[in-house]
């Protein structure tokens, strides 16, 4: 990426157009840049095609990793992808999305020695967004078995599951609560990993099979009710994410500049042109997950001066992973580790700064201050079960679903998956193997 | 550095590698640029009988075979003998040998099996200086058709009777120059030395169609939607090469013949290998025509290097001493065992070890131990028979343990060290005798 440094970056406070739009949009281009068809066979044939390969164990959807690389090498992407999105229907968004270098490219038996990694991410984009781009068809859908599914959320395990359903022959309707599908995929990734409205093509890829009515601007307990859905429907599936970002609980969180920081992506996500997504001249971004580092590197390809991730144990412990700590920090983004948020320091009703401490005993090590005129809370998000409403009593865990082995919640007839399930990583893989898991299990139910 | 200076059949050259007849030594821009970048000697590409110049297609004559990083590992042609006038060949060739004088410069000739066409040309060649003659009796394509290059190589009577008429015209020494599209190389081999040949050279490409085009169903290369075979040569054909070679060098026919081996050589190593299976010299064309001249450096370098480190005075010295060590399968020792085994320090567990030998072989690499990834061989079935450490991507990783004085778990056998075993003695060959 060209990465454009412009001397002015506007005024304090929080405001558009730090930069032009040419400018953002150089800054948002790929983060990776992606296999050249020969670059592609080149990378492919680095594989050692390993027995029951390490790759393929640590992929929570399971694919067949040397199994689809070895098409690749043999001029057969479309082939490859089909291997692919048999186990991840969406393995496009996952080949950009997912932190490889701790999943398969994690595991990757060249990562012996001195040797690097088989590049297995960059292989899988470039064999599904062939296949996606040439219109593929892989899939039909079995004979109709007149059963009717509902799937709330429109995200990675709702698609996931509805996808699966509508292939064993089941109709499906999702109910999203926003204008778009995708979920995360749509409104919570960073905008370089998902150029040029991948999500969109996606979701459209997915749904292209038939038997999958998604409703929109339908949001559960306001718009439809559990109680509806589990008598319109043969099956429910919840998918529903979660809710709003958690407090810090410190003084002077509700001054104006204390944002949370996937609204920040969600905003920046949609805008129509990036320039006039307003952003603060030095942002404070207080979390240690990927979102942290996505709300950090974002804010500064936006144009401001000053952007750290404070984070409140080692570099180590944090969710986000070392390759991704870098890449935040080539982007001129600053990590300080051992930061524990004490108080947002107002002026005239807006964020100035933050004060931390060195340990969560406020009273031990010395204080000290970042100056912020924009401060985004990275610390993860809260349930929004009560959307389900009070009829069902569900086993829940810290705010999640609990669920067993085929996505089953304590209720009969309901299964759930993705981030709003106990237990997950919060990944879009993983959202995407609840949904298929629970569709096969959903099948089975409706079969006896 | 040693000196790698070589005399074959009486012709010097400052080392043993020469540019074999081919496109690198078609005129003289391309041998005066061969001879600067240091080689020591050419065969000047094939000269055919004087008349109407030979016709080249004006479609593409190369197709290679690549390696998935694009790297050639064969390559084939089409192109027939030199396509330029007798008369200007002859004139350059003169005038390159005399610029030239300590480099090798034999000419490579292919005229039709008449005794006075090669009488004809073999003055002509003689008058230029140059130091000997390759006769081309090798070439599988287009010149084979006209009843010349491979189609005599094919006949042993041709090609001693051509020889004979070469030897008898000329007193330049003579190569004659085998194409290895037969079913036993030593019978025109015998025939070239009953000839009264002075050396062979071998091999010549072997017939070949590169593949087909998946959209338009017709072979590579391509002319005008129809194709024809070749001549397949590069690091593909070396081991054939090799075989051929060694194959004379233990004939006991052919016992005094010098040979200049041709097939594959790209760099030092082949060269060694070769000059170690008999070979008096090398030539090189294909790592020429996909690198450039320069690649002679590292084998001048690296053969002189390797001869220092072994105690070879000269080149010399190097030809046939791995002759010995190539034998018969019956004479070979049924007593030495060996084991495959795994260095579990440099094992990265890919398992390709495993699920080779597990698939196709003797079921002898355990895939787990304790429900951990980890690979063992189990020495009950492990045959030693090499697939594991074939496919193994680390050096060094997997090897193969020799028996010495211990019980082959496998036979239950003690396997001796001091006792060999061969088939013509075996108790369980019918056909066994006493005879060593």
């Amino acid at each position: 990426m060209e990465l454009i440094t412009t001397a002015h970056n506007g005024p304090s406070g929080i405001a558009a157009e730090r930069l032009h739009e040419a400018e953002c949009q150089s800054n948002f281009c790929e983060m990776h840049t992606p296999l050249e068809e020969n670059a592609a066979r080149v990378e492919a044939e680095r594989c050692y095609f390993c027995f029951d390969a390490p790759c393929t164990e640590a992929c929570p959807t399971g694919i067949d990793i040397p199994g689809f690389i070895r098409m690749i090498a043999n001029d057969n992407a479309v082939g490859a992808a089909g291997l692919i999105l048999e186990e991840n229907i969406m393995g496009g968004t996952c080949a950009r999305a997912c932190p490889v270098e701790t999943l398969c490219e994690g595991v990757c038996v060249r990562n012996h020695g001195d040797d690097r990694p088989v590049t297995i991410g960059l292989l899988q984009r470039f064999a599904v967004d062939e296949a996606i781009q040439e219109g593929t068809e892989f899939f039909s859908r079995s004979e109709q078995t007149g059963k009717s599914i509902g799937v709330v959320g429109a995200g990675p395990a709702g698609l996931s599951c509805a996808h699966r359903l509508s292939v064993l022959g089941h109709d499906v309707v999702v109910y999203e609560a926003r204008a778009k599908s995708g979920g995360l995929n749509e409104y919570g990734l960073a905008a370089y990993k998902m150029l040029d409205e991948f999500a969109q093509k996606e979701a459209d890829f997915i749904t292209a099979l038939g038997g999958i009515e998604i409703v929109h601007d339908t949001i559960l307990g306001r718009d439809v009710t559990l109680q509806e859905l589990r008598t319109r429907h043969d099956a429910v599936f919840l998918g529903i994410g979660l809710g709003g970002g958690n407090m810090l609980g410190i003084p002077g969180e509700k001054a104006e500049g204390v944002t949370d920081a996937v609204a920040f992506i969600d905003g920046l996500r949609q805008a129509d042109h990036l320039s006039a997504v307003p952003v603060g001249r030095r942002v404070v971004v207080i979390g240690g997950g990927m979102t942290a580092i996505d709300a950090a590197v974002q804010a500064k390809l936006l144009g401001a001066e000053e952007v750290t991730i404070a984070y409140r144990k080692g570099a180590e412990a944090m969710k986000a992973s070392i390759v991704e700590q870098e890449f935040a920090k080539i982007r001129g983004v600053s990590l300080r580790y051992w930061a524990q948020p004490g108080a947002v320091i107002v002026e005239d009703g807006r964020a100035a700064g933050v004060e931390f401490h060195p340990s969560s005993d406020p009273d031990a090590g010395e204080k000290f201050v970042i100056s912020a005129d924009m401060v985004l809370k990275a610390i993860g998000q809260g349930s929004h079960l009560e959307r389900a409403g009070s009829t069902h009593s569900f086993e829940v865990a810290s705010g999640r679903l609990v669920v067993d082995d085929e996505r089953r919640t304590s209720c009969s007839g309901i299964w759930a998956g993705g981030d709003c399930i106990a237990g997950g990583d919060d990944l879009t893989v993983s959202a995407v193997q609840d949904g298929k898991v629970a569709a096969n299990s959903i099948h089975r139910a409706l079969s006896l | 550095m040693n000196d790698l200076k070589s005399n074959f059949v009486g012709i010097e050259s400052p080392n043993p590698f020469w540019l074999a007849s081919a496109p690198p030594t078609d005129k003289a821009y391309n041998v005066n640029r061969a001879f600067e970048a240091g080689w020591g000697g050419v065969v000047w590409k094939t000269l055919g009988e004087e008349g109407p110049p030979i016709v080249n297609v004006s479609g593409p004559r190369y197709e290679a075979l690549h390696g998935k990083d694009r790297s050639v590992i064969g390559f084939n042609n089409i192109e027939l003998i030199t396509d330029r006038p007798l008369q200007l060949n002859l004139q350059e060739i003169a005038q390159v040998k005399k610029d030239w004088p300590d480099r090798a410069l034999v000419v490579s000739l292919m005229v039709p099996c008449q005794e006075a066409a090669w009488k004809s040309i073999l003055s002509q060649v003689e008058d230029t200086g140059a130091d000997g003659l390759e006769l081309n009796f090798g070439c599988p394509h287009g010149m084979s058709e006209r009843g010349m290059g491979a189609a005599v190589g094919q006949v042993p009577d041709y090609v001693e009777m051509v020889t004979a008429w070469c030897k008898e015209y000329s007193r330049l020494p003579v190569i004659v120059k085998l194409t290895p599209n037969v079913t036993n190389i030593r019978q025109p081999a015998r025939a070239a030395k009953k000839g009264g040949a002075d050396a062979v050279s071998l091999i010549n490409t072997i017939n070949s169609v590169m593949s087909v085009d998946l959209d338009s169903l017709s072979i590579n290369p391509t002319i005008d939607a129809m194709g024809t075979h070749g001549g397949y040569c590069g690091p593909a054909v070396k081991p054939i090469a090799l075989h051929m070679v060694s194959d004379l060098g233990r004939d006991p026919d052919c016992e005094g013949l010098p040979i200049s081996a041709i097939g594959g050589i790209s760099n030092w190593r082949d060269a060694a290998e070769f000059l170690l299976l008999g070979a008096g010299n090398v030539q090189v064309c294909t790592a020429a025509m996909t690198h450039g001249f320069k690649i002679v450096d590292d084998m001048i370098d690296g053969l002189s290097r390797f001869m220092k480190e072994k105690g070879f005075a000269s080149v010399s010295d190097l030809v046939g001493q791995a002759i010995p060590s190539l034998t018969d399968w019956q004479h070979l020792n049924l007593n030495y065992t060996v084991k495959a085994q795994i260095d579990q320090e440099l094992c990265i567990k890919c398992g390709r070890c495993h699920i080779v030998c597990e698939d196709t072989s003797h079921q002898a690499i355990h895939a787990r131990h304790n429900g951990e990834r980890r690979y063992e061989v189990n020495e009950e079935e492990c045959v030693g028979c090499n697939l594991c450490v074939t496919v193994c991507p680390v050096e060094n990783c997997l090897t193969l343990r020799k028996l010495e004085d211990e019980v082959d778990v496998r036979t239950g056998q003690m396997v001796s060290t001091a006792e060999k075993q061969q088939w013509t003695r075996h108790p369980n060959n019918p056909m066994a005798n006493a005879d060593p």
